[in-house]
């Protein structure tokens, strides 16, 4: 049975009586400068079949020789994943048919894989309280395994002219390594499974092993999913969708999954073990092939290359390399600099967004106003700009100077708003656009005194209204006084003392 | 007046050069000459490779000119058997599925060999994907024994045994995946080496069963074998599986006593199956040795009865994935006609490949199928480790193993086609030294009478029967210098 669109929603009733067990594959292409078992290039986009030599394309009698660099990026992921990383692990040959495949086999690894055993934390909904309190619990979600393996090339069948009857293949990707990151099938829902893809994505990126860019490929998501009564220990039939190409595919694909396996249990009929495609044109899974025709793969140990062994030295040395990991690195602000769990959350979002933020907040700025600045203007202009933390043209110390001149009063906020306006077309900085701007806030209260008084002076109609009871009118003195200092008073001042000159007047 | 040199061993090529009484390229032509007088009656080359052969031996002679030492195959007329690549001369297989295929680079071997100074004249003829035992699985015709031509040469490498026994070149890369080089050497009257697995590079050998496939060299003498085996043995970066093991001069290691050696005679490999004339030549053998200084002793392997059968489960195993690339996509002969991918697949392999190697695909594709794994291929793995360490501990005792090559000098050309298991049983004593990546050689060990044809009317004819010594892991040297000693004080007559 297929659903309608609005059979996705599932009532609450459902939804407290069904359980979904969610697991996810990850393959995410790790960024060595050569493919994992030749010499060849993995640039991206370069002209098709040019980045080959007789080992990625499968030549009679070439062999791998494994490339040591994916083997450090591989370990240093599973050891930032928490996984153990097995001393020996060995690759095996997954043998199926397929135009993109040259060899006839995937060099993976199967019964002895490169690292287990690890977990990553999760914001989850399971420990918080009904109603919802501010506070989110975390959870853990077991990590399987984390394996090696190549990639295969790229079939392309349209955009030709004669795409019709006949498809092409680009083996530039070919060989280029991958490691997959199996999950345990902790997930309970598709914002669980959202949330353990955006850290696992975020972790990798800290560690610069790969791109993580899903539109180029270079991580990709299949997802197992079932679902079962509450309360039942054992797994429900299971489905496996593939093609989840983006985050928003995913969760949309699993809730389209989870509602369609708890209408089928429901109405009592059975779940079919199946692999389904997620079809984004009608916005649904669909079947691509059940068990019956699922592929034996005849895994075998690989004879052409040594069991792998991973030294503990070599990975102590690994280990050293790791950068403090996203949650440290929140943990640790919210301590240092007083932060809100949330705007670390968000600080920490990249590295090199936490390193802008921490380079302002060494050159001096108050920490929070800092997390504001970066958080709200900096970010809210370099998306309007489509621009990365990295293409920022205000350097963080920079904006530290400007929030300088906010702390010592020489701008107010609006001021420096403005001047930040003009910070990210000319890049120079503060100091030198206040000076050439002439803007420097007034704070001298004399000085402002005696611009209140001729403009009271000047009013005497809005005057008269006021004493008579309208004082809604201060507004209206609070702007002409501001209008006659071309914004530079310091605008609690100008309320300060004009409340003083009023009520003396 | 032609120069003949279907004698001649490596170094009647490198004196005749260093005296100047002959060049390289006429070297090179005579064997050229003795291809196209031998190659139409025992089909010993699929291609012959004239035009390189004497632009190469054109650069010897230019040395030669230029007073240059010679490099210790200078000008020495080689075959290479067709599983071996080599850049721009297409590299069959025997197969028709690669009838074209022309290799876009050399396999080291090849390549180390050339660097030496070796001229690459043919590609050698050989069973398909080096499946068989009879050279009769090739789809470029069988070989022809050059002792008799209505017997084959032996499989696989039957047209590198073969093109040296007749005279085309002086030596010949072949390759031993469960004896493939060492019994056609027995049947072809010549030497043929099985070295170490990852004492040689595997890079470039067109894969059949991965963790077995060996390349080796046959040449006229052991010496030959030595001077070819020095050229092509070491690591290379390319062959994850090529060993780090340094490199001794096997030519300068031939020589020296065999005073105290001891050579184990197991029990398993004297037994039913052998027949009477080998059985006489072999123990002959063993005598000669004995003479030599050699002590002989009696061992048991107990696990040989059990190598076959493990050997066409792990190599058919492998050679199901290794074959898997010939899909008619890339490279390679594809099916017209067909109106789907899986029937084009289909038609492309079913017409491309042989009934053996199809036989071998589908056994391998089997035994490695959910729910056989474990009771074929991981079966097979433990029996391995089991015939490993039965040398192990024979190796203990002694310093090498003197067996027959082969149970029968060669047969008759279609004798044992009808009947798989029959071909498989001519490997018999070569399958367990391949299972324990041991090194192995056969070296000639006289004449026996042909099996069956005595009561014929038409002349008896004498056919080679060869001795097969096996060694300790990277112990070539001693290896050699045992067949050496035992060639040099005339063999068995």
């Amino acid at each position: 049975m297929e659903l309608t669109r609005d059979a996705l929603e599932i009532p609450e009733t459902l939804k407290g009586k069904y359980e979904p067990v969610i697991g996810l594959e990850v393959h995410v292409q790790l960024r060595t400068r050569s493919k994992i078992f030749c010499g060849c290039s993995t640039r991206f986009g370069d002209p098709p079949n040019t980045n080959s030599c007789p080992v990625c394309l499968g030549l009679p009698g070439a062999l791998p020789v494994l490339n040591r660099e994916a083997v450090a990026m591989a370990v240093k992921a599973a050891l930032a994943l928490n996984c153990r990383v097995n001393s020996f692990s060995r690759f095996a040959r997954k043998n199926y048919f397929y135009p993109d495949l040259p060899k006839g086999y995937q060099i993976s690894q199967f019964d002895q894989p490169l690292a287990e055993h690890g977990w990553i934390e999760i914001r989850s909904e399971e420990g918080q309280a009904e109603g919802g309190p501010q506070e989110k619990g975390t959870k853990r979600i077991g990590i399987t395994r984390l394996h090696m393996e190549e990639d295969a090339g790229k079939s392309i069948h349209d955009g030709f002219p004669d795409s019709q009857d006949k498809s092409y293949v680009d083996l530039n990707r070919s060989g280029t390594p991958l490691a997959e990151i199996v999950s345990e099938p902790d997930l309970r829902s598709s914002a669980e499974a959202y949330d353990y893809l955006t850290r696992l994505k975020q972790i990798l990126e800290y560690l610069d092993v790969s791109d993580c860019n899903m539109e180029e490929g270079s991580l990709r998501c299949d997802a197992n999913v079932s679902v079962r009564p509450r309360g039942q220990q054992e797994l429900g039939v299971k489905a496996e969708i593939k093609n989840l190409n983006s985050f928003r595919y995913l969760q949309k694909a699993l809730d389209y999954e989870i509602a369609r396996q708890t209408q089928l249990l429901e109405r009592g009929e059975k779940v079919v073990q199946e692999t389904r495609l997620w079809n984004l044109e009608q916005q649904k899974t669909v079947s691509m092939r059940s068990k019956e025709y699922a592929h034996d793969y005849r895994y075998f140990p690989e004879p052409d290359l040594l069991p792998l062994a991973v030294s503990d030295a070599w990975q102590k040395e690994i280990q050293q390399t790791l950068p403090e990991l996203p949650d440290a690195k929140r943990r640790r602000m919210v301590s240092q600099y007083k932060l809100r769990e949330y705007d670390a959350e968000v600080l920490t979002a990249s590295q090199a967004l936490a390193g802008y933020y921490e380079k302002v907040a060494a050159a001096g700025a108050d920490p929070k106003l800092a997390a504001n600045w970066v958080m709200g203007n900096l970010l809210g202009a370099l998306k309007a700009a489509g621009k990365q933390i990295g293409e920022s043209p205000v350097s963080p110390e920079a904006l530290a100077g400007l929030l300088a001149l906010i702390q010592d009063k020489t701008l107010s906020g609006k001021m420096a708003k403005s001047v930040f306006e003009e910070m990210l077309s000319t890049s120079e900085s503060a100091k030198t656009i206040v000076g050439r701007m002439g803007l420097s806030q007034i704070t001298d209260s004399d000085q402002i005194r005696d611009t209140i008084r001729n403009v009271i002076a000047a009013n005497p109609k809005q005057l008269a209204q006021y004493k008579s009871g309208k004082t809604s009118l201060i507004g209206f003195f609070v702007g002409q006084v501001m209008k006659e200092t071309k914004g530079q008073a310091n605008p609690q001042k100008v309320n300060e003392l004009l409340k003083e000159e009023l009520g003396g007047a | 007046m032609s120069l003949d040199i279907s004698n001649w061993k490596i170094e009647d090529v490198l004196r005749s050069l260093r005296s100047r009484e002959t060049t390289a390229t006429e070297i090179c032509q005579a064997s050229l000459a003795r291809i196209a007088a031998e190659n139409p009656k025992n089909n010993s080359l699929i291609t012959v490779t004239q035009e390189r052969a004497l632009a190469r031996a054109a650069a010897i002679d230019r040395m030669a000119a230029s007073g240059e030492r010679l490099p210790p195959l200078a000008g020495v007329p080689v075959a290479v058997k067709d599983v071996i690549v080599t850049e721009g001369t297409r590299t069959t297989c025997g197969s028709r599925i690669l009838e074209n295929y022309v290799p876009p680079y050399t396999a080291t071997a090849v390549e180390r060999m050339e660097a030496a100074g070796a001229i690459v004249v043919g590609k050698a003829n050989c069973d398909e994907f080096a499946m068989g035992s009879s050279n009769e699985n090739s789809a470029f015709g069988p070989v022809r024994n050059p002792y008799d031509l209505e017997r084959v040469s032996g499989g696989s490498s039957g047209g590198s045994a073969a093109a040296v026994a007749s005279g085309m070149a002086v030596a010949a890369l072949g390759s031993d995946t469960g004896g493939s080089v060492r019994q056609p050497a027995s049947f072809c009257g010549v030497v043929g080496l099985m070295p170490t697995y990852g004492r040689v590079s595997r890079y470039g050998l067109v894969a059949y069963a991965s963790s077995l496939d060996h390349i080796g060299p046959v040449g006229r003498s052991v010496k030959d074998v030595a001077v070819l085996l020095s050229a092509i043995a070491g690591h290379d970066p390319l062959d994850s599986t090529s060993a780090a093991v340094p490199v001794p001069n096997y030519v300068s290691e031939l020589d020296g006593n065999l005073k105290g050696f001891k050579i184990g005679v197991p029990r398993e490999y004297f037994a039913e199956g052998l027949s009477s004339g080998v059985r006489t030549q072999v123990e002959a053998g063993l005598q000669a040795l004995g003479k030599l200084g050699c002590e002989m002793v009696e061992i048991t392997l107990p696990h040989t009865e059990y190598a076959t059968a493990c050997y066409y489960i792990i190599a058919t195993a492998e050679a199901s994935a290794n074959l898997a690339r010939y899909d008619g996509v890339r490279y390679g002969y594809r099916a017209p006609g067909a109106a789907s991918l899986s029937e084009m697949y289909q038609k492309t392999r079913g017409q491309g490949f042989g009934a053996e190697v199809k036989r071998r695909i589908i056994l391998g594709t089997y035994v490695l199928s959910a729910g056989y794994y474990d009771a074929y291929y991981l079966k097979a793995q433990k029996v391995r480790h089991l015939i490993a360490a039965d040398f192990s501990n024979a190796f203990e005792k002694v310093d090498a193993i003197a067996a027959p090559t082969a149970p029968t000098p060669a047969f008759r050309i279609g004798e044992k086609t009808a009947n798989p298991l029959e071909m498989y049983l001519s490997d018999v004593y070569t399958l367990p030294g391949s299972l324990a990546g041991i090194p192995g050689i056969s070296v000639p060990c006289g004449w026996s009478s042909a099996e069956g044809d005595g009561g014929s009317s038409s002349e008896i004819k004498k056919l080679p029967v060869g001795i097969q010594l096996l060694g300790k892991h990277f112990d070539e040297a001693r290896l050699l210098r045992l067949a050496h000693q035992f060639e040099m004080a005339g063999g068995v007559a």
